[in-house]
């Protein structure tokens, strides 16, 4: 499956696939903002309130039915009656004229060719015929109604949306008959229409057992429990189908209409014993502890906040509750207002990693992101120091370090510490990069010496300010007769 | 932007007569209800009805305030009431809280439901539950499908894809045939119709029974659309998983195209309010862009700023009579190409911001070596980290499916991992997610024990026609394997070329991915309209599992020389990707035929297939 790495990198330079290349300073970009210039310059000369379109606050253009709406929400009881006419010719998007003939009269009639005979004419171009939907069913529909129709003849009625008895079919066999044709006439409606009418008149276990050879019509029933809400009919059908894990996700899934934090939580205690995939019970079981925890951290820091003793909570105010939030905002959250707390309490950063076995991948990024916000550097520093048997310090990290470069640079870290990781990034082409972009320039400098690359470094060396201590440095080099430039 | 060389693609026919026909009938309902009334209408129709009918229009016909159906008490004060609903247990359960609430306040009004595009029995279900039936009248306004541009048509039904794919559901498969049965009425007959999937048959074989009970006017028409192709969205998930890099795909990935139109927000209009603007045909600016792959996007627009300036420069030295000529003639369409121009210049500002934040880059490769399948593990890894990073939810779904998809499921360990992960990033409810996704077969995990794949695609084969109907669903699930890799070979989906593919002159839909992949979807519509038969694709049809047809039908002349037999109408049973739309109108060009592509259910809906789990 994998091309030696170096193919592939040249594949991905070379060939057709080069499609993007959003870096900030590219040509696209510049040729862009040089076109808003023109655009713009223009705009003194365009006054914006022309015709062409007239534009409510909203945005939505005046005159149509979605800016209508938002008038009677806002004005709640009358609307002004003369906005409501106001521009409704200046929705442009809408022919003017009005169409020439009118529908109305056609649609009441049902005798086919004759009354539509007009219509065609006004529609000049083709022989429109049957298009005009049945609207008002004639009397007559009612006057032919026969008590002995065939399932076959009686799905075909409802197919056509006519009234129709299904109280005679009262065999087993024929309610089976009905089903089956409503089935090979691919129509859902009917299909879910029949299955009413024998949820009503069989015993379930006996519409179960039928409709278990049946799987079409099963997927309609269970759909139509989902939707009329019939949570305990819908519980029974999956377990006497022994779909266990349907039966534990179903009741699972009606945790979602408990707003009240401590009620939802009971309830997901109640949902740990159920039949779920042994994988699934490891997470909802953790979703139980996660919310569990929530809990305990938001009484107590909305607590902490409002006293004001805490200095953290006073500087960075809480947006939002922390309750139903995912886990790893939930981390983010301990290590933003809770990272120097013993392991032992439940809002520790350490705590939840240990709990909920966060990889350290995960954790790395989250923390570095917290404290980056807070512009701990130190913290940032100490989450990569790793010490060996000699007391030797490295950095490491899970992470690219390109990765924790742009976090850092996000937060606007100050070019002392944004340097340093970028010089532990281990792609020379990646470094150079980033090191360029963000003005790290020891970085680049000491990058091009270790290349040997004289030619890149005098060039350099036009980038860097006039007298500055880097153009000391970058000259120091260049006149350092110990190395041996390949260029 | 036609290229020399090219056959022009024929005109389109016209289709606003839809429009008027929606139009004309809801009129027709509403007068129904005579005298004053209020119309409540439920936020997914409100849209589409914006595009058929404007404020002054239902005031001709006495409907005095609009609401939206939402779960708020009413405060009309009318004395009748109209709700404008699509058919759904939820809108009727709304109607019947208004009633009860009504009753139990002593106060007696007229109510009327008109459900869009038609009634379902469930509905009526629920009335007669509530012990309202014989209060509401009911009546269906029979919108079937909006035209959306000069050359697409929408069934607006975002919810087809999740009830048919998802639940089973088979009840629009009736609708879309009924709306087939209007296109046929209006621009028909079609000489030939061919299809693959499941429910293309379904609707094929409905349409034709609506057909033959109404059949009796034979008198030949000279049909304005040639050919009908049917795709379901499942014989192809992996275009609609990647991501969008034509301008109008990657509008809609970046603000979402609704219904046509699209909300800029004030970063972008450079205003202090949002704009909601028209995107088709109509616009002059769009027109020459939504196509383009996003490249080329900006050296248009820088031209066509140029233009614009030197425009308006030319009124320097004019004289008097000049001027008032160039304000009376020339000023207005240039200061709607300068807003158009502004607008779509921002738009590109704002999408270049995002996916330079995004890292779009790393994403497109990883997206790369997904489809050309290798680089594997790299490529998983960077999606872990993708889920550590809290970056868009749906985007990290989006690449574990294309993994899923492409590799015939997840190594279990990948699988596991990967949902733990997911699960800490964006909330443990997403358990449900993961379960609609195993079930509607986007994001599986490999079993130990995949040897039963010939017997499993041969036994689901037998059991697909129409008479053992009821056991295929069961078989369906064990067989949904995407084999993704065996039909991109078959294909040639991922082309080989030397040297850069030039996005500016394209050789083949490609470039719509950048030249890294055609999508699967044109690619099989391309060759079987090439071979007028699925003669030769017999190998990619197993593949796909089957349920391919081709019907002639024989009472249509089939004569190739009649512009209109080169219109071809092509229905997406689950939406489609404005990148396929794109696809296609450079089939069009570059082959015989023009694509008339006719996406029902909206388009969004395929390109995120993240389940909410709230049901």
């Amino acid at each position: 499956m994998s091309r030696a790495r170096a193919d592939e990198d040249e594949y991905w330079h070379s060939s057709k696939c080069r499609a993007f290349t959003f870096d900030d300073d590219d040509d696209e970009l510049c040729q862009l903002k040089e076109s808003k210039r023109a655009v713009n310059s223009l705009r003194d000369i365009v006054d914006d309130d022309d015709d062409l379109e007239r534009v409510s606050w909203s945005g939505e253009p005046v005159g149509s039915i979605s800016w209508s709406i938002k008038e009677t929400a806002s004005s709640s009881v009358s609307p002004p009656e003369g906005s409501l006419q106001k521009g409704s010719s200046s929705y442009a998007a809408l022919p003017k004229q009005a169409s020439s003939y009118s529908l109305s009269s056609f649609f009441k009639g049902r005798n086919k060719l004759g009354s539509f005979q007009s219509l065609s004419d006004a529609l000049s171009d083709a022989g429109v015929k049957s298009y005009a939907p049945e609207l008002r069913r004639p009397k007559a529909d009612y006057k032919d109604y026969s008590s002995d129709w065939s399932p076959k003849d009686t799905v075909r009625r409802m197919q056509r949306g006519k009234v129709c008895s299904l109280e005679r079919f009262r065999s087993l066999q024929e309610k089976l008959m009905l089903l089956d044709e409503a089935v090979a006439v691919h129509d859902g409606n009917v299909i879910t229409a029949v299955l009413i009418f024998l949820k009503r008149t069989l015993k379930k276990e006996i519409l179960f057992r039928e409709l278990e050879v049946r799987q079409v019509a099963l997927r309609h029933l269970i759909h139509f429990l989902r939707e009329s809400e019939e949570q305990k009919l819908l519980l029974d059908l999956f377990r006497f189908l022994d779909r266990t894990e349907e039966v534990a996700l179903s009741q699972y899934r009606e945790h979602l209409n408990i707003q009240d934090a401590d009620k939802r939580k009971e309830f997901l205690k109640g949902c740990i014993g159920l039949p779920f995939s042994a994988e699934d019970a490891a997470h909802v079981q953790d979703h139980y502890t996660l919310l569990e925890r929530q809990i305990i951290i938001e009484a107590n820091d909305r607590h902490v906040e409002s006293s004001g003793q805490s200095e953290v909570f006073r500087k960075y105010p809480r947006k939002a509750s922390i309750l139903n939030m995912p886990l790893v905002t939930t981390l983010f959250y301990s290590c933003f207002y809770h990272y120097t707390e013993a392991e032992g309490t439940f809002s520790s950063p350490t705590n939840l990693k240990k709990t909920f076995k966060i990889p350290d991948k995960q954790y790395v990024l989250t923390a570095l992101a917290a404290r980056a916000k807070l512009r701990a550097w130190h913290d940032v520093d100490a989450l990569f120091t790793t010490k060996n048997w000699l007391g030797y310090t490295k950095k490491r990290a899970p992470i690219g370090f390109h990765r924790v470069v742009e976090v850092l640079q996000r937060n606007n870290a100050p070019v002392q510490v944004v340097q340093e990781y970028v010089r532990l990034v281990e792609d020379v082409d990646t470094r150079l990069n980033l090191a360029t972009k963000y003005k790290c320039h020891d970085v680049v400098i000491d990058t091009y010496r270790d290349l040997k690359d004289r030619i890149q470094l005098l060039a350099y060396r036009c980038k860097v300010e006039r007298g500055s201590s880097e153009e000391d440095k970058i000259d120091s080099i260049l006149s350092n007769s110990q190395i041996r430039w390949k260029n | 932007m036609a290229s020399p060389g090219r056959r022009d693609a024929p005109e389109p026919p016209d289709f606003a007569v839809l429009k008027r026909l929606a139009r004309d009938q809801l009129v027709y309902l509403l007068e129904q209800l005579p005298g004053r009334k209020d119309l409540f209408i439920d936020a997914d129709l409100m849209s589409p009805l914006d595009r058929i009918a404007n404020v002054s229009l239902l005031k001709q016909h006495e409907v005095d305030k609009l609401y939206k159906v939402e779960n708020k008490p009413v405060v009309s004060t009318s004395d009748q009431l109209c709700f404008l609903v699509r058919p759904r247990i939820r809108n009727v359960k709304y109607v019947a809280d208004v009633v009860h609430a009504d009753k139990a306040a002593g106060r007696s009004r007229k109510y009327k439901i008109i459900f869009s595009p038609q009634k379902f029995y469930v509905c009526e279900m629920v009335l007669e539950e509530e012990g309202i039936y014989g209060d509401v009248t009911c009546d269906e306004w029979s919108f079937y499908l909006l035209p959306l541009d000069d050359d697409l048509i929408s069934m607006e039904l975002p919810e087809f894809f999740r009830d048919y794919f998802l639940e089973g559901d088979h009840r629009w498969i009736n609708t879309v045939a009924r709306a087939l049965q209007l296109l046929s009425s209006l621009y028909g007959p079609f000489a030939k119709t061919y299809g693959i999937g499941r429910c293309a048959k379904m609707a094929y074989e409905l349409w034709r029974e609506l057909e033959e009970e109404v059949e009796g006017d034979s008198q030949a028409r000279r049909p304005e659309i040639g050919h009908i192709f049917f795709v379901d969205r499942d014989m192809d998930y992996v275009t609609a998983l990647c991501s969008q890099v034509v301008y109008e795909g990657l509008v809609d990935d970046t603000f979402r195209i609704k219904c046509g139109s699209v909300d800029f927000g004030p970063d972008i209009t450079s205003g202090d309010r949002s704009i909601k603007l028209l995107l088709n045909a109509q616009d002059k600016v769009f027109a020459e862009i939504r196509n383009e792959h996003f490249t080329n996007v900006f050296g248009f627009l820088s031209q066509k700023a140029r233009n614009l300036q030197a425009q308006y420069d030319r009124r320097r030295g004019m004289d008097i009579k000049q001027m008032k000529n160039f304000v009376s003639q020339e000023l207005k369409g240039l200061k709607q190409e300068h807003r158009l121009l502004s607008l779509h210049i921002g738009a590109c500002e704002s999408i270049m911001k995002k996916k330079t934040k995004q890292d779009f880059q790393e994403l497109i490769k990883t997206e790369h070596s997904l489809l050309e399948g290798f680089d594997i593990r790299e490529s998983a890894s960077f999606i872990e980290e993708h889920i550590d990073r809290q970056v868009s939810p749906i985007e990290s779904l989006r690449l574990m499916c294309l993994l899923s998809i492409t590799e015939n499921g997840l190594i279990p360990k990948d699988y596991r991992s990967l949902k733990t992960q997911y699960l800490q990033s964006y909330g443990p409810e997403h358990l449900l997610t993961f379960h609609n996704l195993k079930r509607i077969g986007l994001l599986t995990e490999q079993s130990p024990g995949e040897t039963f794949t010939a017997v499993e695609s041969k036994v689901s084969r037998l059991v697909t026609d129409r008479a053992a109907g009821k056991l295929t669903d069961a078989f369906n699930s064990l067989a949904r394997k995407s084999n993704f890799r065996g039909i991109s070979k078959k294909l040639g989906l991922i082309p080989r070329v030397d040297g850069e593919y030039n996005l500016k002159m394209p050789r083949d839909m490609a470039y719509v991915f950048s030249g890294a992949y055609v999508p699967l979807s044109c690619k099989i519509i391309e060759q079987v309209l090439e071979r007028r038969s699925w003669l030769g694709l017999e190998e990619v049809v197993r593949l796909l599992n089957g349920n391919e047809f081709a019907v002639t039908d024989p009472a249509v002349e089939d004569n190739p020389t009649w512009e209109s037999q080169r219109v071809i109408l092509v229905v997406f049973l689950g939406g489609c990707t404005f990148s396929e739309i794109s696809a296609l109108r450079f089939l069009g060009k570059e082959k015989v035929a023009e694509t008339v592509p006719d996406c029902p259910l909206a388009r969004g809906e395929a390109k995120d297939p993240a389940l909410p789990p709230s049901d």
